[in-house]
């Protein structure tokens, strides 16, 4: 037991990367890995949603925060903020875990999404994600975004996209914990 | 990096969930997965504290910070700040890492503490803790807790409760990280 493999999808030019099976009442936590995730698009914003089991669409009620750290080559722009613009409440869009992420041929985001207890029919569903991202205008964006899926129905289904382009490359695993 | 299950705690209307084995020096990282967290009262804190080996009672001296980002669902509150009233500077008190948690029927706390070389008897012993929880007046609220317990003597137990009430129910996973 503990940090359990349990599938990996890859991307080659793919307008999303999903998991539709595997996601179940086996663990009672999941973490998806995401590994140099690479953007066909300059400056988009890495997404994730879900779907309710025996519901169709990824489009689940969430509240959410975020905010990030970055810095630039240059030394030049260092921040840590909340950040509104990327935040949902009682939104049912793709919520952004990765910001503004380059797409020079070195660039890509990488980091863990946790996601509680998919399979409760009692909570709310909980995660938590920490990206660090080679930003576009060459930052280096480490970004911390966690909130609830609104919702007691189970989840079965997961979906990660850019805002807008394809995802180029890139690696996503899921493990189960536990 | 390897997680190794080591023990369960599941909350029962209990007042408290304590690791009192397991604790060693089998591993050098401890981590502490929280799932589904309900507590029986709304409005309180979710907190934690250690006992060093040999002695008695969960009241080591500790320094700590706390800041947290919340978004409300409304979407009218959203921030990132420092909680200087539930830091603790040379304390011995429970360390709050939950901050006024929801008691309605779909609403938890989860999230992961880790524990760094509680078996040193050279060393201070750091933790740092991130939190995802449902506040009691519907916001989600995402903590970030890090600290150091000053003692050198070793630490082999650790005990979870809510500042007053029962935990309702609950899950609390402890696994050695090699």
């Amino acid at each position: 037991m503990g940090l359990t493999y349990i599938a990996s999808v890859t991307a080659s030019s793919s307008a999303t990367l999903e998991f539709t099976t595997g996601i179940d009442s086996t663990y009672n936590e999941y973490q998806f890995h995401f590994v140099n995730i690479h953007p066909a698009t300059d400056g988009v914003d890495f997404q994730f949603q879900v779907n309710a089991a025996g519901a169709s669409g990824f489009n689940e009620l969430m509240t959410t925060s975020v905010f990030r750290a970055a810095n630039n080559e240059a030394g030049s722009a260092t921040t840590l903020t909340y950040q509104t613009s990327d935040d949902q409440a009682q939104g049912t869009g793709y919520q952004s875990i990765g910001n503004y992420g380059g797409n020079d041929n070195d660039q890509a985001v990488s980091g863990v999404l946790t996601l509680y207890d998919p399979s409760s029919t009692t909570y709310v569903k909980h995660f938590t994600a920490r990206a660090t991202d080679h930003m576009a205008h060459d930052q280096a964006g480490d970004f911390y975004v966690a909130g609830y899926i609104n919702i007691t129905a189970a989840i079965d289904e997961i979906s990660f996209k850019f805002a807008s382009g394809n995802i180029d490359a890139g690696t996503i695993h899921m493990y189960g914990v536990g | 990096m390897a997680k190794t299950l080591i023990a369960t705690a599941t909350a029962s209307s209990s007042s408290s969930l304590s690791f009192t084995s397991g604790i060693d020096s089998t591993y050098d990282v401890y981590e502490f997965h929280f799932v589904n967290i309900h507590p029986q009262t709304s409005g309180q804190y979710f907190q934690f504290q250690v006992n060093a080996a040999g002695q008695s009672g969960f009241n080591e001296t500790m320094t700590t910070s706390f800041f947290r980002a919340r978004h409300n669902e409304s979407g009218s509150t959203a921030s990132l700040d420092y909680e200087g009233g539930f830091d603790q500077a040379q304390g011995t008190a429970y360390q709050t890492i939950g901050l006024w948690g929801g008691a309605n029927a779909d609403e938890n706390l989860a999230g992961v503490l880790t524990l760094y070389a509680p078996s040193s008897t050279t060393y201070v012993k750091h933790f740092q803790t991130t939190i995802i929880h449902n506040q009691s007046s519907n916001y989600a609220f995402n903590n970030f807790i890090a600290g150091y317990i000053n003692t050198t003597s070793a630490i082999d137990e650790i005990s979870f409760k809510y500042s007053s009430g029962n935990i309702d129910a609950g899950t609390i996973k402890m696994f050695g990280v090699s």
